[in-house]
């Protein structure tokens, strides 16, 4: 079980509020990502579940009881750091066995999980080596090893994938997905990637400032973000937003379109504009459109293959179904 | 670019480097040398460098007249005794320091060092009362007592700049993990910092060992170590040079020894954390 509740836990340093009153519940065996911008708050907002820091006010449930004041080993949560937080003088058996030592686990129940851990890892032939002699991914396995061996009622990643490359880390997210489908435990998962948390999540919960701007799976976010924030946030390239008078023609403030939902023509389209940057990613173009009279930049996701090139006009489309309007507050008008 | 160096530089640096070391070290090879001349030779002007008598007379004469293995095991159990029970204080101490900092860790660390400060003096008259209150003068056990206090603020300091340089996060680990406090501070802290605390008992037994005002005014005939072995050679007898030299070279030579095997320990472990 790892059922996970947040009843207007607040947290402040000193006289700085991280976190103001706020609620959340995290169903049983759901992998649960929290995104933001730096300094939203997400990663405090972890840390106060794993009971690293102390809530100044408010309530941590876990499976119903109480532990806003238990110590971290108690909450049965196990953690995956940023920087790994090997143990740098053990061995990769005996750091993988360390949270079973604490928990009083008999050698023989021991070395079955750790066996069994290892494998599932590709760990195997690394076992007798210390983490020093790793690779970035390897030390990450040997870190979520160290997390599955306590069969904990949830696990808790902060950032884990940030400090590998790019390639090892779609691997790495494939895996910790698998992991999830295999384990069927709760996971919550900080990140200020959104594409993580898009490609990984269930239940995405978007966070500025400390506050929760909105809670939802990866589509809901996508279709309808509750505002402009949640709107820019999510979504690569982001989405492109209009104000004036177009925006006031469709009765919004503002009116957002995404780039995959603009198609760009040579010859004729609502809006007109100049080509700046074309980035080519080969499946795709994107092309940064200045001149439109819009806005300052709109950018278009096109075919890979499409052959305007810098300076040239361009005619643009927006599928007027996927507008998104906001008022002046910023908010989504239905 | 790395910056160019022309042979005559490099022999020029090499020479005034050497200048340097050999001045520094000139004192001590002196009491080595004097230690082997006779007592006229010790004080012959003008000094004699090398084209003496060489004798081990002082050597004999000074086994015969101290009991220099008590000494010696004073001076073991005083060095070895202060920094133990400094560690096992300053340990908990500088992790809290380190780990748990509250906004006045710095002014508690600049207290701590203030005490280094006041001239030992100032405090003889107060610390000789409470020794003889307590029936501690001229004891091991007192003598360890004080200079663990001696060396504590120094021993903290050391510390709390080695634990400075462990990830916490390693130690959060741990608690997730299921550490108890005392379980992180032996299974996690301590193995990562081996080298820092291997540093800091050297450097703490070396200043334990040389300690002279307390171990010469707390100190007769029990429980003195190899510092009053060597007063006892600059007595109200008269100066006799050469013994004096053999008592200190005997003093000095255990600690010589364990430094000069531990050399790359102490300057690794002093240099922590300067060199990435």
């Amino acid at each position: 079980m790892g059922r996970i509740t947040l009843d207007k836990v607040t947290k402040s340093f000193g006289d700085t509020n991280v976190i103001p009153p706020l609620d959340l519940t995290i169903n049983d065996g759901e992998f649960v990502v929290f995104v933001g911008p730096s300094g939203c708050g997400k990663s405090t907002l972890l840390r106060l579940i794993a009971g690293l820091e102390d809530v100044s006010s408010g309530q941590i449930r876990i499976d119903g009881e109480d532990a806003t004041n238990l110590a971290p080993a108690k909450r049965k949560l196990a953690m995956v750091f940023q920087s790994y937080a090997l143990y740098p003088h053990m061995s990769v058996r005996k750091n993988i066995a360390f949270p079973m030592k604490m928990a009083g686990v008999d050698e023989a129940e021991q070395k079955k999980r750790i066996e069994a851990a290892a494998k599932a890892l590709n760990l195997t032939d690394y076992l007798d080596r210390r983490p020093g002699q790793l690779s970035g991914g390897q030390r990450q396995r040997v870190a979520i090893g160290r997390a599955i061996v306590r069969e904990p009622s949830a696990f808790l990643f902060d950032e884990p994938l940030s400090n590998l490359d790019a390639a090892l880390r779609v691997n790495m997210r494939l895996e910790i997905s698998e992991l999830h489908n295999q384990l069927k435990t709760t996971m919550i998962y900080v990140t200020h990637d959104q594409v993580e948390a898009m490609t990984m999540a269930d239940k995405i919960v978007v966070l500025r400032a400390g506050h929760i701007e909105q809670v939802g799976s990866p589509l809901e976010l996508y279709r309808e973000p509750r505002n402009k924030f949640v709107a820019g946030f999510i979504g690569s390239p982001k989405m492109n937003f209009i104000e004036g008078s177009v925006a006031a023609q469709h009765g919004a403030h503002t009116i957002g379109i995404r780039p995959e939902h603009i198609t760009a023509s040579e010859t004729a389209g609502l809006w007109q504009g100049v080509v700046g940057v074309a980035e080519h990613l080969g499946s795709d173009t994107f092309l940064h459109v200045h001149n439109t009279g819009l806005t300052d930049t709109i950018t278009v996701r096109v075919n890979g293959e499409f052959g305007l090139r810098h300076g040239d006009t361009v005619y643009l489309n927006p599928e007027m179904d996927k507008l998104h309007k906001f008022d002046a507050q910023g908010l989504r008008i239905a | 670019m790395a910056r160019a160096v022309t042979p005559q530089r490099k022999i020029i640096n090499t020479a005034a480097a050497w200048a340097v070391g050999l001045a520094i070290f000139f004192p001590i090879l002196w009491t080595i040398l004097t230690s082997f001349k006779t007592e006229a030779q010790a004080i012959a002007d003008p000094p004699i460098f090398l084209g003496f008598d060489w004798t081990l007379e002082n050597y004999k004469v000074v086994m015969e007249r101290s009991d220099y293995a008590k000494y010696l095991w004073n001076s073991i159990i005083i060095a070895g005794g202060s920094t133990l029970l400094g560690v096992i204080i300053a340990v908990p101490a500088a992790w809290s320091m380190a780990f748990v900092p509250s906004r006045r860790t710095k002014d508690i660390l600049m207290w701590m060092l203030s005490t280094k400060m006041l001239p030992a003096v100032g405090v003889l008259y107060p610390i000789y009362l409470l020794f003889i209150k307590l029936g501690i003068l001229d004891s091991q056990i007192g003598l360890v007592i004080v200079l663990m206090l001696i060396n504590l603020p120094i021993i903290v300091w050391m510390l709390y700049t080695y634990f400075k340089e462990i990830p916490g996060e390693i130690l959060e680990a741990a608690r997730m993990d299921g550490a108890t406090l005392k379980e992180e501070v032996i299974y996690i802290l301590t193995p990562m910092a081996v080298p820092g605390i291997a540093s800091t008992i050297l450097l703490n037994v070396i200043l334990a060992w040389n300690e002279a005002f307390w171990t010469l005014n707390l100190t007769a005939a029990k429980a003195a170590p190899l510092t009053a072995f060597i007063a006892s050679y600059s007595s109200p007898e008269g100066l006799f040079y050469a013994k004096l030299s053999a008592a200190s070279t005997m003093a000095i030579a255990p600690i010589l020894i364990l430094g000069w095997f531990s050399q790359k320990q102490l300057v690794s472990g002093l240099t922590f954390g300067a060199v990435k």
